[in-house]
């Protein structure tokens, strides 16, 4: 081997072995830092992992925000129709944040089912809601009725006329 | 009537672009110079209708026309008349158009410049300009048209988004555009290179400065669009990795391989197929932002489309020209290549290394920006990719390019020996490494090892830069080019700096602030006195008074706000700013707390003004290069016929 040949061979050894590296830490960073969009209903009904951050999104209930006087902390429901997952946050609120209005929380599972987040979302636009909300705001509508029709099946066989709401939440404070 | 004519002007506008695509391309196979001579007069039609077209929907903006659909949507009679003209831009429909006027512009600017150029190259040049023209006035007409009327037409209109109301933003689409459509100028170089087979050191001449004009207006409009973000977002961070942010970053990191690429091209004729595939490359992620962009996929404040066809059609113009381009370049690219070789400690190595770091920070980012589209688009769950990847991911390739930079900028073309290169470079690495190490500590108590390297870097390629700016230290005689390829790598080096240490040593605080009681946030003293009712133009506040103190001494006032658009009824924050050199303050209010307390984000940001300071620098720096004389000269002497280029290229084959 010529050493022309052998610095080239070294040079692009060096390069392979760089870029690997590179690659191998970019790759970990990114696995890391995958942040999964549950909706309401998957957030109840699937197993949440536990310490990973990860993102919530729906409608904030109506009537449900709660402040104590004075304090930076609020909860409130976020709400897809079928389920509700209570937030709670402390700090500024965006601007377009209110009952009613499609947000995005991003947080992890706290006990309880109660969902930390550490930022919460609003769109800037009134009309404009996230199509991952409004997606998950559609399957919660159909997540709805097939959990009425259940309860009311379950109601049936029991016996027991008190089916639960057509709205009922999954989450009983 | 004015919007009729603004739309008869856009169709006549793409019936020329037509010409201008078909006529000099087929003319340059036929050698017909009459054909080839319809390229100029019909790139100025173009752009006459262009500009018709646009100030027709600016009068329908000025004059309230309401029963124009895209005013009704984006103005209001309370908008003032400045904000009225921005609006022209501030949503879908007419930043197209703005696009359209921008082309238009480049391509007539390419027309008048190119007289030192062979005519079939100008005619090729300007068909490929063609071909972008049509893709984009045919999308505007079937897709998105401007001057469609709402029938009957509202009293009001629903105006123009309030965080779109400002002056920063009046100016950053254009700027951005400018850029972004100046990359399809190289593009259309480099096209016309591969038809015609040949490629020379005057080529890379021509395409350098066209290259380096997007390249400027592009950093302006990503920098402006940082600023504003920071200041009217009122959340205080610079830059979020936002998928739009990316989507003008991407072309922005391709452009600046493409630059100096160029360099190598110009210079020694090496790297020249590479040179035409990045030349390529920048045009394409330009389309792809624009596709992520106006397609209404992305989850952003700035996708203000979400008709499926109009991200179909771009799509699809997207994959003929990507695709066209691309096979064009497989077919001819192989007859481009020298087999000239370079030695390792030499200009062309870290040139290449440059470039090889630059690429793999793009397809970082872009692996980061689309994946969470692809895992959507086949069902594999909705995910978005935090903003550290995006930190770390860039991080690595940029650390490595810092360290070689400042060689770089030193090392001579084709060989140097390392020991000259080692002498030159003592002073500036000893300075570097003591100020990176010492000015944290000093200032701000303790570091950490990101921000000691990162301060290190940042010195590095300042110094490094300087040299050879210093009296008697530089070449004997310094040309423009040089003084603004310093300038550009100072910049940089204050924006790495400002980068450092705001990511560092900022600091940011949520809390419930009450009248008269003081708030402690890096040392400084806010204090709330209380609340008050203003009246703006269009909007109604809450103004908030915060007076900021630093061991006892006043510093400033704040007046922070929170609005509320008498149109669109939805409350928007405004953050009152202390700037300086040293720091920013912010104060935003959050919601009231009862009691007269509001719940108050203050932030402390050092260093901040240097990351907008370093981008205006490398913009200026991007200027001195293009005022470099041997461009004139080029273009006077009109010598070095494209026609022998075949040859290796001027300082080939050592």
């Amino acid at each position: 081997m010529t050493p022309t040949r052998k610095r080239r061979l070294m040079l692009v050894a060096g390069l392979v072995a760089g870029v690997g590296l590179a690659t191998t830490l970019a790759l970990r960073a990114f696995q890391e830092n995958m942040l999964y969009f549950y909706s309401p209903t998957e957030f109840v009904e699937i197993d949440v992992p536990a310490e990973r951050t990860l993102r919530i999104g729906g409608l904030v209930a109506d009537g449900s925000v709660q402040r104590e006087s004075g304090s930076m902390t609020v909860e409130f429901l976020v709400t897809d129709h079928a389920y509700s997952v209570p937030v709670r946050y402390t700090g500024v609120l965006p601007d377009l944040f209110r009952e009613g209005q499609g947000v995005v929380a991003r947080g992890r599972l706290g006990e309880g089912g109660l969902f930390l987040a550490d930022n919460i979302m609003a769109k800037h636009d009134e009309n404009y809601m996230p199509p991952e909300v409004a997606q998950a705001l559609e399957a919660g509508k159909m997540r709805a009725i097939e959990r009425a029709a259940e309860q009311a099946e379950a109601a049936r066989a029991t016996g027991n006329g008190s089916a639960g709401g057509y709205y009922g939440g999954g989450y009983q404070p | 009537m004015i919007p009729e004519l603004g739309q008869v002007a856009l169709i006549l506008a793409l019936l020329l672009a037509m010409v201008q695509t078909v006529a000099p391309l087929w003319g340059s196979f036929t050698g017909s110079r009459v054909l080839m001579g319809l390229a100029k007069p019909a790139v100025t039609g173009q752009l006459v209708f262009a500009i018709v077209a646009f100030g027709a929907l600016t009068y329908a903006f000025v004059t309230h026309d309401f029963s124009v659909a895209f005013v009704a949507g984006h103005s209001n009679s309370e908008l003032p008349v400045f904000y009225r003209v921005g609006a022209v831009w501030g949503g879908h429909e007419g930043s197209l158009l703005l696009w359209i006027l921008v082309l238009a512009i480049w391509s007539v600017l390419v027309a008048a410049f190119s007289g030192h150029m062979p005519e079939r190259f100008v005619a090729r040049v300007l068909g490929v300009l063609g071909v972008v023209a049509v893709g984009f006035l045919s999308f505007t007409l079937f897709t998105s048209n401007p001057f469609d009327r709402l029938i009957p037409a509202p009293a009001d209109g629903q105006d123009l988004n309030p965080i779109l109301q400002d002056p920063a933003l009046m100016i950053h689409p254009p700027l951005l555009y400018i850029g972004y459509v100046g990359f399809s100028v190289a593009f259309a170089f480099a096209i016309a290179a591969l038809l015609e087979g040949r490629l020379d050191a005057a080529w890379a001449r021509w395409t350098r400065p066209w290259t380096t004009a997007a390249w400027v207006f592009l950093t302006l409009g990503i920098s402006l669009g940082s600023w504003w973000a920071y200041y009217e977002l009122g959340w205080g961070g610079w830059w979020f990795w936002d998928p739009v942010e990316n989507a003008s970053f991407l072309p922005w990191l391709i452009g600046t391989a493409l630059i100096h690429s160029l360099a190598v091209t110009e210079k020694r004729g090496l790297f020249r197929s590479w040179t035409l595939l990045l030349a390529i490359t920048a045009f394409s992620l330009s389309l792809l932002g624009t596709f992520l962009v106006r397609s209404g996929i992305l989850v952003s404040v700035h996708a203000f489309a979400t008709d499926p066809s109009r991200g179909l059609y771009i799509l699809v113009f997207m994959g003929i020209v990507t695709g066209a381009a691309l096979a064009l370049y497989a077919w001819r690219a192989p007859m481009l290549t020298s087999d000239a070789g370079f030695r390792p400690m030499s200009r062309e190595s870290f040139v290449l290394a440059n470039n090889i770091l630059l690429v793999i920070a793009t397809a970082l980012i872009l692996l980061g920006t689309l994946y969470p589209l692809f895992m959507d688009a086949l069902n594999l769950g909705k995910v978005s990719v935090g903003p550290p990847y995006f930190d770390l991911a860039f991080m690595i390739p940029m650390f490595p390019l810092m360290l070689l930079m400042g060689m770089g900028m030193h090392v001579m073309w084709r060989q140097m020996s390392v020991s000259v290169l080692a002498r030159k470079l003592r002073v500036p690495a000893v300075i570097a490494v003591i100020a990176g190490v010492t000015l944290p500590l000093v200032f701000y108590g303790s570091a950490g090892m990101l921000t000691i390297v990162g301060s290190i870097a940042a010195f590095w390629v300042m110094l490094t830069a300087l040299i050879d700016l210093l009296p008697g230290r530089g070449p004997a005689r310094l040309t423009s080019s040089h003084i603004g390829m310093c300038l550009a790598h100072f910049g940089l080096g204050m924006l790495i700096l400002g980068v450092t240490f705001v990511s560092s040593y900022d600091a940011e605080a949520d809390r419930a602030a009450v009248p008269g009681q003081p708030i402690e946030v890096a040392g400084y003293e806010f204090t709330m006195f209380g609340t008050r009712g203003v009246e703006g133009p269009n909007f109604s506040a809450i103004e908030a008074e915060v007076e900021v103190r630093l061991d006892g001494e006043l510093v400033t006032m704040l007046y922070p706000q929170k609005r509320v658009y008498r149109v669109q009824r939805d409350p928007v924050t405004q953050t009152a700013i202390a700037a300086g050199w040293r720091r920013d303050l912010l104060v935003s209010m959050g919601e009231p707390l009862g009691e007269g307390a509001w719940s108050v984000r203050i932030q402390y940001k050092p260093l901040v003004r240097f990351i907008w300071l370093g981008t205006l620098v490398m913009a200026i720096g991007g200027l001195f290069a293009l005022s470099d004389r041997r461009y004139r000269l080029a273009r006077r002497r009109s010598t070095e016929p494209l026609a022998d280029g075949r040859a290796p290229a001027p300082g080939g084959g050592s």
